[in-house]
């Protein structure tokens, strides 16, 4: 059932204009991998050459280890669940789902059965004689998986599927096509913009800019060890604190004063330190610097401090529980030294 | 306004409200009722006025010169009864609908699609092909085309390359209606950027989601591309049947406004312009545009009530 997926030096180009600029990845089969990049990453365009909806340009693309770049689309194995959900707005459900079977012309009963199938699995079967545009925005996501899921496809492909819906319902839906995966089993990519969507629901996220693979792995991954700059801001939110730094002998000078690191600090410009690993006062860990509470967001469960060092930089802080702080009043920031990350003039990590 | 509305106005009885309403419509609404007043006489004394006199005239005899003569259902009597030009006018504007619509439709259609694929130049080519519609209906279109399918035209100079020898197509009862019907088709500019606007309605990830469901373009057009589109061929089929309905000036150009060879391109308003125009019978003329507007509102009735059948609309 799994299959694997492996892209070989894959690039797209628009006549001269290189828009991906050859990209290597493996993907084991069953894995649920995420695309995931700022608009205008390529991380759509990748999933619509994977799909064949759009040419290759250059490279290999490879499905169960065949060279599938000058198969067509329908004969790749392959279903797709689009942004607009791509409903056939003068069917009902019942025909948006048993579209791919006839057009394959499979038997009547068989396609009954499998759309009836189908419809259990995504509680939709109310729903069947029901026109798209009588169905809310929830709803035709579903159809819209169903209909990936009536053609039985090795690979499932979903490209921003979840973006035209709320909030609530949004995690919802995240959670059922997470336990889809479990029960189906199939490969699975999915592109979003979303880091939260990615760091949830991904075995192995895929972290894009501008055409080329920024880093590749298990979400905490990503998030422990990022590879450089962009990816520390990327995932994770709210996102990295990212301040200028200077390697002194001994030490980092940050933020106004030295903060002494059991590690190689040479080369370091920039120190990152996540939000979620700053503590205040409370004397744990290793001094940062001394910052002014600007404002504080309570969540509840957390509280979130947006603070300015001593020299004039950002601070975001996160801490757990309902805290209370005085605006304008200085504060002492402290850090557990094994959880910073320091990258150097290029943006690149520096190993510890 | 409302000062002045309150001293003479409430409580001064019937009389005094009466004359305030009076006051206020003549201050309020009198000057937007003056620049309406254009359009009024234009609607009313060129639109609704003529449509009532003509209804009048359709139970008269009338003949321009002496005062109409009330005869009854007379007209509508001979119409149906004892009237072969009617109904061989009838006929062959039955024809002219019942073929040229479809074949311009479709027609449109189709260069619609072919240039829908995103090519160079579209705007030029969308120019061009819409320029027949305009010249179209003109007289000087109708003169040309004359020439065109005359015995020694452009059609049969270009068979005779091949070795035949064709008729004069206008002048032959079974093709000269046809030449018509292909003048009507050759003018499929404003279908085709309907239906053009329609295309591009369609989602491309409609396409795609049939693609990769594995349907062929054929399959595409036929389950997805014809039944999206049904709200514009709703439109242009009613649009382009009432044009249809009404045409006149090629039949009259090519056929020197006889509807000759034997009657074969005899429209309903060219027989309906030649009894009134021809022969100032204007009461039994009268009576056939009533008809006539009787068939075409039949028709459009009609398409509206099968329309909810036929027509998918979204959302």
């Amino acid at each position: 059932m799994a299959t694997p997926i492996e892209l070989r030096k894959i690039v797209k180009a628009y006549g001269d204009v290189e828009v991906i600029h050859g990209i290597d990845l493996n993907i084991d089969p069953g894995d649920f991998t995420v695309f995931v990049g700022p608009s205008g990453c390529g991380k759509s365009t990748l999933l619509r050459m994977i799909a064949g909806l759009e040419p290759i340009s250059g490279g290999d693309l490879l499905i169960d280890g065949q060279r599938m770049n000058e198969v067509p689309a329908a004969r790749r194995g392959i279903a797709m669940v689009f942004q607009s959900y791509a409903l056939y707005p003068h069917m009902n459900v019942y025909q948006n789902l048993a579209f791919g079977l006839e057009t394959a012309k499979a038997p009547k009963e068989e396609i009954k059965q499998r759309v009836q199938r189908a419809a259990e699995i995504l509680q939709i079967v109310p729903l069947l004689q029901r026109k798209p545009k009588q169905l809310s925005g929830g709803q035709r996501q579903r159809v819209a998986i169903g209909r990936a899921i009536v053609r039985e496809p090795k690979i499932f492909l979903f490209d921003e599927p979840l973006s035209n819906l709320d909030a609530e319902l949004r995690v919802q839906m995240r959670v059922e096509i997470a336990k889809l995966h479990n029960d189906l089993g199939n490969t699975m990519i999915y592109v979003t913009h979303d880091q939260v969507e990615a760091m949830t629901m991904a075995d192995k996220i895929v972290v894009l800019r501008l055409g080329v693979i920024e880093q590749a792995g298990a979400p905490l991954e990503l998030y422990n060890s990022p590879r450089n700059l962009f990816v520390a801001g990327f995932i994770g939110s709210p996102k990295m604190n990212f301040l200028t730094a200077a390697a002194e002998a001994g030490g980092l000078r940050v933020a106004g004063g030295n903060l002494t690191l059991p590690r190689n600090v040479a080369g370091a410009v920039t120190l990152g330190v996540r939000p979620e690993h700053i503590t205040i006062a409370d004397g744990s860990g290793t001094k940062l610097a001394d910052v002014r509470v600007d404002l504080t967001e309570s969540l509840g469960g957390q509280t979130v401090v947006y603070a300015t060092t001593a020299d004039g930089q950002a601070l975001t802080i996160v801490l757990e529980g309902q805290r209370q702080f005085e605006l304008g009043s200085t504060v002492s920031a402290y850090i557990d030294p094994a959880r910073v990350h320091l990258f150097d003039a290029e943006g690149n990590a520096i190993a510890a | 306004m409302t000062a002045r509305s309150l001293e003479s106005g409430a409580p001064l009885g019937e009389r005094a409200a009466t004359s305030s309403l009076w006051t206020r419509i003549w201050q309020n609404d009198a000057p937007g009722y003056l620049f309406l007043l254009p359009w009024f006489i234009g609607f009313f004394g060129l639109t609704i006025g003529p449509i009532i006199t003509s209804f009048y005239l359709s139970f008269t005899d009338f003949d321009l010169l002496t005062s109409p003569e009330w005869v009854g259902a007379n007209n509508y009597i001979r119409m149906f009864t004892n009237d072969p030009k009617f109904w061989a006018s009838m006929r062959v504007t039955m024809m002219f609908v019942i073929f040229s619509v479809p074949l311009k439709l479709a027609f449109a259609l189709g260069v619609a699609m072919l240039l829908n694929r995103g090519m160079r130049g579209l705007p030029l080519y969308r120019a061009l092909f819409y320029l027949p519609s305009l010249l179209g209906a003109s007289v000087a279109i109708a003169i040309l085309w004359r020439q065109i399918f005359a015995r020694d035209g452009l059609v049969n100079d270009f068979l005779s390359i091949f070795g035949i020898v064709g008729p004069s197509w206008i002048s032959t009862p079974q093709y000269s209606l046809w030449t018509i019907i292909i003048l009507a088709v050759w003018q499929f500019g404003s279908p085709m950027i309907i239906f053009l606007a329609g295309l591009r309605q369609i989602p491309q990830d409609m396409y795609e989601a049939a693609s990769l469901d594995g349907a062929s373009r054929w399959r595409q057009f036929i389950k997805i591309t014809l039944p999206l589109l049904t709200p514009v061929v709703f439109f242009n089929a009613i649009i382009q049947t009432i044009e249809a309905f009404k045409s006149f000036t090629p039949a009259f150009i090519i056929s020197g406004g006889t509807g000759n060879p034997i009657n074969s391109t005899l429209f309903y308003t060219l027989y309906l312009y030649q009894e009134a125009f021809g022969f100032f019978r204007m009461g039994y003329a009268s009576a056939l545009a009533w008809v006539l507007l009787a068939l075409v509102g039949m028709f459009t009735a009609f398409s509206f009530l099968t329309s909810k059948y036929w027509v998918h609309y979204d959302e």
